[in-house]
């Protein structure tokens, strides 16, 4: 009797994470961000990637449209979606980076090898600002507006359609 | 006439082969538990039939590829008609659509080759067989019909050109290391309709463990060569030079690959000792069942991966009721026809039966981790404790740890004998070679590096403690015979397959130990003219230009290297792409590839001037990562060769070769 509920174990733990997958697939990683738009960009007092010595908090939002990435130097998808980035900087999108779970070296060689669209990066080598945010992955990418609202929330890679298509409406829409 | 119509002909033959599939999924099973032979005689032609229409179906769509025959949809989004031939050749699988056409038509072809390699089993196993594999057919062809149609036509409307292939996909290595792979997946289909039909017959004895060795081995040696190309795909394509990166994808294949590993050594027990016998059927359809839900995590969208194809929530549904009916079947099945009474043979806890039985439990417990790390971001997020990922650093913790434990008893393993042996007999045998792998293993680094790590260290320790014990065996078994070249002779191939695989893995550790911990990485600004110091080497660019390829535009450096104090030097020329249609930028590094050592330049930014942001990386023993791979899967080929497997109708009889441990 006892083996036979043994040999049942299997089913019972396939049919649990059955049920996980399926409240996944209502989940869908890309269109998760009803929590956060709308809702002020989460509190935060750090130093930066570039200077140790300097500190900044959401009032580094104030009156200007900003577009916030959370990247990392170990994320492979990041480094496809820079040249996307510089474009984005180029037309004259002000951008921040939050450098993700990272060391400093690592973070710096990344901005020297693939270019640096952001005006400064947030250091978050222990990931507290990325779980604020509800960061899943790197990349992903905030709008926030010129109050410090997030309005926009990007999840993954942004190919050059997606510039096109949502985030450069997207910036104008709140300019 | 007939040309226009090819992609309705191939979605006609997909309904055919449905049609035949669900003959195949349901007459001979109910013929094998009826006992009627007429109806069980349906399983081998219905398996040719449907492999032929799925074929058929497969031709289509390639034809439609090669003919640019834009006005259907698959086509016009992955291909455009500047793409090489070749590209839109392997085109077909590098999308959705087409890749599930692939995967049925493997699954098929591997239905069709049990049916003909089965002549000396009884037809009622190979009725069930045939027909658990057709019942898995049935559910992936209805998936293509039902979601994810190859042959949908955008007409009247049809685009005059196609949207191009990813250019991360037009590459040597994506033209093969999809079909390896997918092989491995849908080879695991086999042993797991064994297992189902040896559950179904009541017959969970030795024979079934015999007939699905073979079939493990091959799918196992393609899943290795499979996982092997996609990472050197990586390594080369993607252009930072790293080659594995625990990303939800490759997670995804290493889980089958590593149930598989287990299965195989269990599959040995089973059919040499009669025991671990509901533990290898578990084994079996676990293995098959990772590879389903790998597919599911591809296809569905649940997580955030670089690999992951465009997603539709139907699609991810469709997949997971396919997931849910095929395991929670298979295992309620396991569940109630396991046998109930464990016959476990005895055995003391120093024999090779023990430390199979160790392997197995280490093997589960990686898979386990690596499981949890891919899904755990995902359970999370459904209990509504937040979002979290789980990156490198926590798979490196687990992963590294537990293999090195696992080598610790895979050392010992092929010396060990079955049943019982006095642990001082083991230990006689081993000792020399534990004390040679210490000093070896720690001295090296030493004399070869300038730095000693002891990362590094505990690598070659873990290397040499595989080798070193695999000669004093091959001493022992040779020992008795008249003279050592007769003794090798006796060895079976078996045996050989089995030394080789475990070599692949020491070859493997040692380039992960070398590569992640010796690699040398600079990031410099470069223009013409100017030169840059690396490991060893000297870097100077000589010269950069512009270049028009068949649908890109490329900016090419050319750098010539020379080793410091050497007269001789030689030319890479890494790119910067940008392929038109997709308006895509893309960097293709130049590699210098040698058995020691890679060098690898890759392009970065353009900054001002002349000057390009450069990466140049000194990668020792890099290639050693994927030799070890193909070495592991050359033994499972090795292993099939082996004779007792082509002498079938004399297996009732122990072979000679039998007697031989195939760990």
């Amino acid at each position: 009797m006892n083996r036979r509920l043994l040999l049942l174990l299997p089913l019972l733990i396939f049919l649990v994470l059955g049920v996980f997958l399926y409240r996944g697939l209502s989940l869908d990683p890309f269109h998760r961000d009803s929590a956060l738009l709308a809702r002020e960009f989460p509190n935060f007092d750090m130093v930066t990637l570039e200077d140790p010595e300097r500190r900044v908090d959401p009032s580094l939002f104030q009156g200007e449209v900003t577009l916030v990435n959370v990247w990392g130097e170990w994320c492979p998808a990041c480094k496809q979606e820079m040249p996307q980035l510089l474009d984005l900087a180029d037309r004259g999108v002000r951008l921040v980076g939050v450098n993700y779970r990272d060391t400093r070296d690592k973070g710096l060689g990344f901005l020297e090898e693939f270019g640096n669209p952001f005006e400064v990066n947030i250091f978050d080598p222990d990931g507290t600002l990325g779980f604020d945010l509800g960061v899943y992955g790197a990349p992903e990418t905030f709008l926030v507006d010129r109050d410090g609202v997030i309005r926009y929330h990007h999840t993954g890679y942004i190919d050059p359609s997606d510039v096109r298509d949502h985030i450069l409406p997207e910036v104008e829409k709140w300019q | 006439m007939l040309i226009k119509m090819i992609p309705e002909i191939g979605h006609f033959a997909l309904v055919i082969a449905l049609l035949l599939a669900i003959v195949q999924g349901t007459m001979p099973l109910v013929g094998a538990a009826t006992r009627r032979p007429l109806w069980m005689a349906f399983a081998r032609p219905m398996a040719a039939g449907q492999f032929l229409f799925v074929a058929i179906a497969y031709a289509c769509l390639t034809a439609s590829y090669m003919l640019d025959d834009f006005s259907v949809a698959n086509v016009a989004n992955n291909s455009n008609s500047m793409l090489p031939w070749y590209y839109k050749f392997s085109a077909v699988w590098g999308n959705h659509e087409g890749s599930v056409l692939l995967w049925s038509l493997m699954l098929a072809g591997w239905g069709f080759a049990a049916s003909r390699f089965s002549k000396d089993l009884p037809e009622d196993m190979v009725s069930r067989v045939l027909g658990v594999m057709g019942l898995v057919c049935v559910g992936f062809l209805l998936f293509i019909l039902a979601t994810s149609n190859p042959f949908e036509r955008l007409l009247p409307n049809m685009p005059s050109d196609g949207a191009d292939l990813n250019p991360l996909l037009q590459d040597f290595g994506l033209i093969i290391h999809p079909p390896m792979l997918y092989m491995g997946y849908v080879g695991f289909s086999v042993v797991f309709a064994f297992a189902i039909a040896a559950l179904l017959g009541g017959r969970l004895d030795a024979a079934w463990t015999r007939w699905a060795r073979p079939w493990t081995n091959l799918a196992w040696a393609f899943l290795t060569v499979g996982i092997a190309l996609g990472s050197w795909w990586a390594y080369y394509e993607l252009g930072w030079g790293g080659w594995w990166f625990w990303d939800p994808v490759e997670n995804a294949s290493l889980l089958p690959w590593l149930t598989g590993t287990a299965l195989m050594h269990s599959l040995a027990v089973t059919e040499k000792r009669g025991s671990f016998k509901s533990w290898t059927v578990l084994l079996a359809i676990t293995t098959f069942s990772l590879s389903l839900l790998g597919t599911f995590l591809v296809r569905s969208g649940v997580l955030t991966s670089v690999h992951a194809f465009a997603n539709d929530p139907s699609r991810g549904f469709f997949i997971l009721m396919l997931l849910t009916v095929t395991v929670g079947v298979s295992l309620l099945i396991f569940a109630l026809r396991a046998p109930r009474v464990s016959h476990t043979v005895g055995f003391n806890w120093v024999s090779r039966d023990a430390l199979l039985l160790i392997n197995n439990i280490l093997l589960v417990i990686i898979t386990v981790t690596v499981l949890l790390g891919t899904v755990y971001p995902l359970l999370l997020d459904a209990l509504g404790f937040g979002k979290i990922s789980v990156g490198p650093p926590y798979f490196n913790a687990l992963f590294v740890p537990l293999t090195v434990l696992m080598c610790v008893f895979m050392g010992l393993g092929p010396g060990a004998r079955w049943k019982s042996m006095s642990a001082r007999d083991l230990g006689r045998r081993v000792a020399l070679s534990g004390v040679a792998a210490l000093v070896l293993g720690a001295v090296l680094p030493l004399i070869f590096a300038e730095q000693w790590n002891l990362w590094v260290a505990i690598g070659l320790i873990t290397a040499l403690w595989i080798v070193l014990p695999m000669f004093r065996d091959l001493f022992d078994k040779t020992r008795n015979a008249s003279s050592f070249g007769a003794g090798l002779k006796k060895l079976s191939l078996a045996y050989w397959g089995m030394q080789l695989g475990h070599l692949g893995v020491a070859v493997t550790i040692v380039g992960v130990a070398v590569v992640s911990h010796y690699n040398v990485e600079r990031s410099v600004r470069m223009g013409p003219g100017d030169s840059v110091q690396v490991a060893g080497y000297e870097f100077t660019m000589t010269n950069l230009q512009a270049r028009r390829g068949p649908n890109f535009l490329a900016d090419t450096a050319t750098i010539e290297v020379s080793r410091l104090g050497s007269e001789r030097s030689f030319e890479m020329r890494p790119e910067k792409r940008l392929y038109i249609a997709r308006g895509m930028p893309m960097t293709q590094v130049a590699l210098r590839p040698g058995f020691f050592r890679d060098l690898y330049v890759a392009m970065g930014e353009e900054l001002d001037g002349d000057d390009w942001a450069m990466r140049i990386q000194y990668k020792p023993f890099v290639r050693w990562l994927w030799l070890g791979a193909l070495l592991m899967g050359a033994g499972g080929i090795l292993a099939i060769a082996d004779r007792r497997y082509r002498r079938r109708k004399t297996a009732e009889a122990p072979a000679p070769a039998a007697q031989e441990a195939h760990a």
